[in-house]
């Protein structure tokens, strides 16, 4: 009964979209108040009604409720109960719901904060949001119905691919969608603004926080996709260029760009309609990345739920939007004209340097994406564009970025002076270009990988934190250090955001350029050398998980003849999914990781064993993680939370504390 | 619970990537092994390596370019190998053969033209004067002061 009532609000939700659509839109086109207003009920009804049909799904999923046939495929009684709420997205259908949900909580969102937008753009800001949530609606309850019942309930389910029953896995999605779903938010601005034909000051400041935010959830959620295959591959890969993955970054680069660039219209009146057209661009990668996820034509190594016919319908919804907002934005570009003039060495050019490196690093990747598609439809060649092609294609934009970041982010406003940014960063300079070549002198062997890392990330955390110590003015250390520490939030967002790049950059490079892997066959009481430490094999057991058997394996780690700690790797099989997984031990470290995989038992004796020495490792994820602590200082800036008069905070506190 | 385990075995068995016994005595033949096939794509899988991937065929494929390496093949011969079997399909670098030049040089030369395009807007001369009406400017003074 439940389930009946969940799907009857869906379809309630989809009938109620369809007027938050139409209604407000005609209102602020003939400036009618009554029906403009009506968009914020709508989309708050809409966000309920969504809600209660998920609320609905996660307790069919709790109380094993296997009549519905999506909990009867993805759960087992015996599963841990973290897992059975996880698995409520862990497929298709329910990550569409999830999808949907998010969609309607932005718009409610924007309905709820949004009371000092004028009436006008939120009406229509309300309305293209809920043009979107009719669309992915229609997709849910057309092709992917979460509550589809089965005549016959089964005494138990299937079981959550066991892959996927793993806590970083568990907040993967909902972090994804809150950053893929949170662009829908610039979109709605941007295409109100091109309907409206107009961009000011007051737009950038708007669409700002909502960028942010969607960024901020975009960063932690790739982060916990890289930090999970990293732990759970069995190898320490922590990016593996798969389509899949690009689906998620090329929306991030573009994110990135828009938020730089909205500062730019923000502050200067320029830029106006290149920021539009990227607040479409990142959303329309966004639809793109449903499609690549969803619909199969590439092929990846995430194994989702693929259809092509579901594929080919996301194929149109995506073209709808990004045709039709493009259209709009071609004949509407033209009135958006830019108010700010700036010199040649000025923060604008610098940021126009910084969206140009973004939009061309993630054409890289939408070029290496879509590239085996295109060669083989039109040139019937059948090839495979790899990690080799992006680590030579991309990787020179992101040293570019790195390098050209500290000196835009230095130079004023509107005319700046190389002096008296030279100034400060010839030191730091020096600093990155001693320590680069101590790194060279140290590793034994030729790669430029490190030392550049080294250099890259000194010279970005050195900008960071010379760009703070410029903004103090010239006075005696107490009064400087008292200027820093009362600078605006968002002064120290962009300083952390910075910083946490250069911590990213560095930890990426030094992991690829100094790991060390051993693999061998051992025996029980085998000890071998491995970087500065020993690895001794003691116990290999056989115990029984909560839905697994599992091999566990005793290792303990030395240096000399001191025992430092035991890692205990395992090898699970899960029955209920038939499929067996690996669970590599991992001592983390700031300085590096010790990673310990255990492998098959030997015909003649012994266990095959692999360890890894992975340096710096935990920065990688470390500087993600200032990215996004960046990002929520810069939105608690009270000058992001427009019309602080109304004391209504711009959604900070929807983020969670993670 | 005797029977989960065998066909844990049974399972088991199929994976991991490079295993001890195909790992070669020379370490550096080996590394020359390990960076080749880190380049190669699995045939039968879904966008791996035959490095990191546990299919038997990877397997295969990684004691044959082993083989072939022992044998005295070049880098080159030993990929060119096993492109003339499968397809340049199994190279994850593709080659900028005929209309892969596209692929490799689309972006620098969108760099360029960005550049340029860039360069321009920066140099332009000044905007047209202001066009907000006086209420408007108002207006926004009020939301921008808030």
């Amino acid at each position: 009964m439940l389930n009946e009532l969940a799907h009857f609000a869906l379809i309630l939700a989809f009938g109620v979209a369809i007027v938050q659509m139409i209604i407000p839109l005609i209102g602020a086109q003939r400036g009618n108040v009554g029906w403009m207003s009506l968009a914020e009920p709508a989309a708050t009804i809409q966000f309920l009604l969504t809600g209660f049909a998920f609320a609905a799904l996660t307790w069919a999923f709790v109380v094993s409720d296997f009549s519905l046939q999506l909990v009867y495929l993805n759960s087992h009684t015996d599963k841990p109960l973290i897992y059975k709420i996880s698995g409520v997205w862990g497929n298709h259908e329910g990550s569409m719901l999830l999808w949907v949900l998010i969609l309607a909580l932005f718009g409610a969102c924007a309905g709820w904060f949004g009371g000092n937008l004028p009436m006008r753009l939120r009406a229509r800001v309300l309305a293209v949001q809920g043009s979107i949530s009719v669309a992915f609606l229609a997709f849910l309850i057309f092709t992917s119905n979460p509550f589809t019942r089965l005549e016959f309930p089964p005494l138990n389910g299937r079981d959550l691919n066991p892959l996927l029953q793993d806590p970083g896995l568990a907040f993967h999605p909902p972090f994804l969608y809150l950053g893929y779903v949170g662009l829908s938010m610039a979109f709605s601005f941007a295409v109100a603004a091109l309907i409206e034909g107009r961009v000011d000051a007051a737009w950038g400041r708007w669409v700002r926080p909502w960028t942010l935010g969607a960024w901020m959830f975009l960063t932690v959620g790739i982060a916990l996709g890289s930090w999970w295959a990293y732990y759970e591959l069995g190898w320490g890969g922590f990016w593996f260029w798969d389509p899949v993955e690009n689906a998620s970054l090329m929306p991030w680069l573009l994110a990135t760009a828009l938020l730089h660039s909205a500062i730019v219209v923000e502050k200067r009146e320029a830029l106006k309609s290149w920021t539009i057209l990227l607040a479409i661009l990142a959303f329309g990668f966004s639809l793109l990345g449903a499609f690549i996820v969803r619909s199969g034509v590439l092929i990846s190594v995430h194994a989702f739920a693929v259809d092509p016919e579901r594929g080919m319908l996301l194929l149109i919804i995506l073209g709808i939007f990004l045709g039709g907002s493009l259209t709009l934005f071609a004949f509407r570009a033209s009135a958006m004209q830019s108010k700010g003039v700036f010199s040649t060495v000025s923060r604008e050019s610098g940021l126009v340097l910084n969206n140009i490196l973004l939009a061309v690093s993630c054409f890289v990747v939408f070029i290496g994406t879509m590239w085996p598609l295109v060669a083989e439809m039109l040139f019937d060649r059948t090839l495979s564009v790899g990690p080799p092609f992006f680590d030579a294609a991309f990787t020179p934009f992101m040293v570019g970025l790195a390098i050209a970041l500290p000196l835009g982010s230095m130079l004023a406003w509107k005319r700046g002076t190389l002096e008296r940014m030279s100034k400060a960063m010839a030191g730091w300079l020096m600093l990155a270009v001693a320590l680069a070549a101590l790194a060279y002198a140290v590793q034994s062997g030729g790669s430029a990988l490190g030392p550049v890392g080294v250099a890259l990330g000194v010279w970005v955390v050195g900008g960071a934190l010379a760009d703070l110590w410029l903004r103090a003015g010239r006075d005696d250390l107490r009064t400087r250090l008292r200027r820093i520490r009362n600078l605006p939030r968002a002064d120290w967002g962009k300083a952390t955001a910075h910083i946490g790049m250069g911590v990213t950059v560095f930890g990426v490079a030094a992991m690829l350029a100094w790991q060390k892997e051993d693999i061998r066959i051992a025996e029980i009481g085998d000890r071998w050398d491995m970087g500065a430490f020993q690895v001794q094999l003691d116990a290999v057991d056989q115990i029984q998980g909560a839905n697994y058997v599992t091999t566990m394996a005793d290792m303990s780690i030395w240096r000399g003849d001191r025992e430092l700690y035991t890692l205990q790797p395992e090898k699970r099989f899960y029955p209920v999914a038939n499929m067996p997984t690996t669970e590599a031990a991992i001592s983390n470290g700031i300085i590096r990781d010790v990673y310990v995989v255990i492998g098959d038992p030997q015909a003649n004796g012994g266990w095959a064993v692999r360890t890894y020495d992975k340096p710096f490792a935990n920065w990688i994820w470390g500087g993600c993680i200032l990215m996004a602590l960046g990002g929520l200082l810069s939105l608690s800036d009270r000058r992001l939370r427009v019309g602080a008069a109304a004391a209504k905070p711009v959604r900070t506190g929807a983020v969670p504390a993670e | 619970m005797i029977r989960l385990i065998a066909i844990f075995w049974l399972v088991a068995s199929a994976a991991f990537a490079v295993q001890p016994d195909e790992v070669l005595d020379d370490p550096v033949l080996e590394q020359r092994a390990r960076d080749l096939s880190q380049g190669l794509r699995c045939p039968v899988c879904r966008n791996e390596s035959i490095d990191e991937s546990n299919a038997e065929l990877s397997r295969e494929l990684r004691i044959l370019l082993r083989e072939r390496l022992v044998d005295g093949d070049s880098d080159d011969q030993a990929v060119d190998f096993l492109v003339a079997r499968y397809g340049e399909f199994v190279l994850l670098r593709p080659d900028t053969s005929g209309v892969n030049v596209v692929l490799w040089y689309a972006a620098p030369v969108m760099l360029l033209i960005a550049l340029g395009i860039g360069w321009s807007v920066i140099r332009r001369p000044a905007a047209a004067p202001d066009d907000l009406s006086e209420a408007e400017k108002a207006e926004l003074q009020k939301i921008l002061r808030s």
